[in-house]
């Protein structure tokens, strides 16, 4: 365990550049990093690795790995695993930091598996314990009904996904130095047992629901997919995107992309719409980011009141044409 | 085809939050009284997952818990959806294990089990929600694992998977044995039937101790926890609502427009 040193990230690529969520868990590591007068290094795969190793390093790493193989382009969990635990085995980091994105949420809990170390999943703040320098991990539990910290006192790496945009990203500073490691990483062709057939990207009319400025969304009382129109219609006076609790997800109305919460999308839109959804914990979870919540239900001891800024108790098929009707009027002007 | 399903029993995640108690001494959530536990929303949809499988392919559906007695509660329900067995893995020693601990059981329990094609997680449990009991439990088994699955299908005695991502998914290829962790867009759980009810209240549900599965001690023991709870406590959230009205819904919804302009 006194082997252990340092920190690793496991990076991602999107197009062709640092992924944010790796930008934000090097800002996070650095600090950590510091705390413990460590280093702190990334893993970076695929054949883009390589021309990220100076990016890496001004936003705040001491160490690239790269593993440049192009067996490595594409996210392949077998693949992707061995790579990452054989660094692992052979340069001991004592913590291990990856986002909680789609390979993060693969990719920590295999690795931890293989490596026996100790894992919090999905977390929204990471520090160390000033007495015993180990990882605390704060994360979010019972649907974010309560919050749990989290420590591995003997187990290693200490291993955490981080959630996006809980922290702020790293800044970029050419002057910073660091090194480029290539690993050379042997993947072993047999070992890669799972193969993937084909990846489907959904495009979404309208507004991407992550990017959008404003949500509108609806719950299980809007009570029908004809109903669940007036949702849309809302959404597109305001130039926003369309969101849902999980419900109008299961009953059809609204495509599963558009999930709202622990299980779905987290968001950060300035404004977000609640209509006749109660405000469960778990759904809550991926919309407390917005900086304006108005709520519309007819329950007025629904929990979506207690975290919403404004709020109107009534039918919403009595409130949302008006609302609708007016905002187009003013927005009109 | 056979197929194990891993089921956790936890505390009703659907209690209003107002109703959501802890005891930050002992890091750990009081249920309210008269609310009966239920089974974990994506283990209901693992078996369901299960179900479909049999549904086309026929073979028999085993359901394992590892938790108290009252266990046995959701074995029968995953039986009255369809399941054909069911243990329940229940020991002081399996008491406030972490997911390796977790994983270990249910391990031991499989191989004793034997004989499956597929083993089923749910992606995350309802109430601690580790995320990583499967993924732990793959690497123990040394099977393929294929996480957050919408859709299973059996194709030429392979399993071809739909797995959900954040802007669409990806179709993968696993050989058999294999665990896949299965995620809420899978749909809706099927309700029970009277006849799978029925079944349900007449089937024996054996409890399985550490020793009838030969779990040894060490893995078990709270020394060799990997990780541990060290606090809990309540989020804290202080928004004011400003309730907006009007003498009709209708006259409520024009001010809240106005208020809504001004801000945007
Ligand atoms: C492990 C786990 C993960 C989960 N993940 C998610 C997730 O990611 N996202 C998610 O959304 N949920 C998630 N859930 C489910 C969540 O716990 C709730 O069940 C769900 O969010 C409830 O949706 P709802 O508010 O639309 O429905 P309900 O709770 O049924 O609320 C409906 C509301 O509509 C109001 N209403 C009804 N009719 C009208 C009307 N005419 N006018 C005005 N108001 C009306 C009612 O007063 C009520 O408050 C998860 C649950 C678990 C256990
Ligand atoms: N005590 C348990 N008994 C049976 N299955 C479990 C248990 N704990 C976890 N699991 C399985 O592992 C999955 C993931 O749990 P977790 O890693 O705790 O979030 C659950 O959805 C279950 O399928």
């Amino acid at each position: 365990m006194a082997n252990h040193k340092g920190i690793l990230v496991c990076g991602e690529i999107a197009q062709g550049k640092l992924a944010p969520i790796t930008i934000e868990l090097l800002g996070v590591g650095r600090k950590l990093a510091n705390e413990l007068g460590e280093d702190q290094s990334v893993l970076l795969m695929g054949s883009q690795a390589g021309g990220l190793g100076q990016e890496a390093i001004a936003y705040g790493a001491d160490k690239v790995y790269v593993a440049g193989e192009g067996l490595l382009d594409d996210y392949n969990s077998d693949a992707y695993t061995q790579v990452a635990a054989d660094l692992c085995r052979k340069e001991l980091p004592s913590i291990v930091l990856l986002g909680h994105t789609d390979v993060g949420c693969d990719l920590a809990p295999r690795l931890n598996g293989r490596l026996g170390g100790g894992l919090s999943m999905d977390c929204v703040a990471l520090s160390i314990d000033p007495s015993t320098k180990l990882l605390v991990s704060t994360r979010p539990v019972f649907g974010g009904n309560a919050q749990a910290t989290m420590m591995s006192r003997s187990a290693r790496p200490q291993m955490a996904t981080l959630r996006l945009k809980t922290v702020p990203p790293a800044e970029r500073n050419e002057s910073l130095q660091g090194q480029v490691i290539p690993v050379d990483s042997k993947i072993d062709p047999s070992a890669i047992k799972v193969k993937v057939v084909e990846r489907i990207k959904e495009e979404v009319e309208g507004v991407k629901l992550e990017d959008a400025e404003v949500v509108v969304a609806g719950g299980r009382g809007m009570g029908s997919a004809q109903n669940w129109e007036m949702i849309k219609e809302l959404a597109r006076v305001l130039n926003g995107a369309v969101g849902a609790t999980r419900p109008p997800c299961d009953e059809g109305w609204a495509p599963v992309s558009l999930q709202i919460g622990q299980s779905g999308k987290v968001i950060n839109p300035k404004l977000y719409i609640a209509v006749a959804l109660s405000g469960a914990m778990s759904h809550i979870s991926g919309c407390l980011g917005s900086k304006c919540i108005v709520a519309i239900n007819k329950d007025k001891e629904a929990n979506i009141f207690n975290v919403a800024h404004f709020g109107i108790v009534g039918d919403y098929k009595e409130v949302l044409p008006a609302l609708t009707a007016k905002l187009k009027e003013l927005k009109l002007k | 085809m056979n197929t194990i399903v891993c089921v956790k029993q936890v505390l009703d995640p659907e209690i209003p939050p107002a109703k959501f108690k802890i005891d930050p001494g002992t890091k750990q959530v009081i249920p309210p009284p008269g609310v009966p536990p239920v089974i974990s929303v994506f283990d209901e949809r693992a078996v369901e997952a299960a179900c479909r499988l049999k549904d086309k392919h026929k073979g028999k559906i085993t359901v394992i818990s590892m938790g108290s007695a009252k266990a046995v509660d959701v074995i029968k329900h995953a039986i009255s959806m369809g399941a054909d067995d069911g243990y329940v893995l229940q020991d002081p020693a399996f008491e406030n294990l972490d997911s390796f601990g977790t994983a270990y059981v249910l391990g031991k329990a499989i191989q004793k089990i034997g004989n499956y094609d597929l083993i089923l997680c749910g992606r995350y449990s309802a109430d601690w929600g580790a995320g990583q009991v499967g993924s732990i439990l793959a690497e123990i088994l040394s099977i393929p694992v294929v996480t957050f699955a919408c859709d299973i299908q059996a194709v030429n005695k392979n399993l071809r998977i739909k797995r959900i991502m954040k802007d669409g998914y990806e179709v993968v290829e696993a050989p058999m044995p294999s665990l896949i962790t299965v995620s809420g867009e899978i749909g809706l759980p099927r309700l029970p039937g009277g006849m799978g009810l029925m079944l349900a209240r007449k089937k024996q549900i054996p409890i399985w101790k550490a020793q009838d599965i030969g779990a040894d001690p060490s893995p078990l023991d709270k020394a060799n926890a990997h990780i541990e709870v060290t606090s809990l406590s309540l989020p804290t959230r202080k928004t004011e609502c400003e309730f907006v009205t009007g003498n009709t819904p209708g006259e409520a919804a024009v001010n809240l427009a106005q208020k809504l302009v001004r801000l945007m």
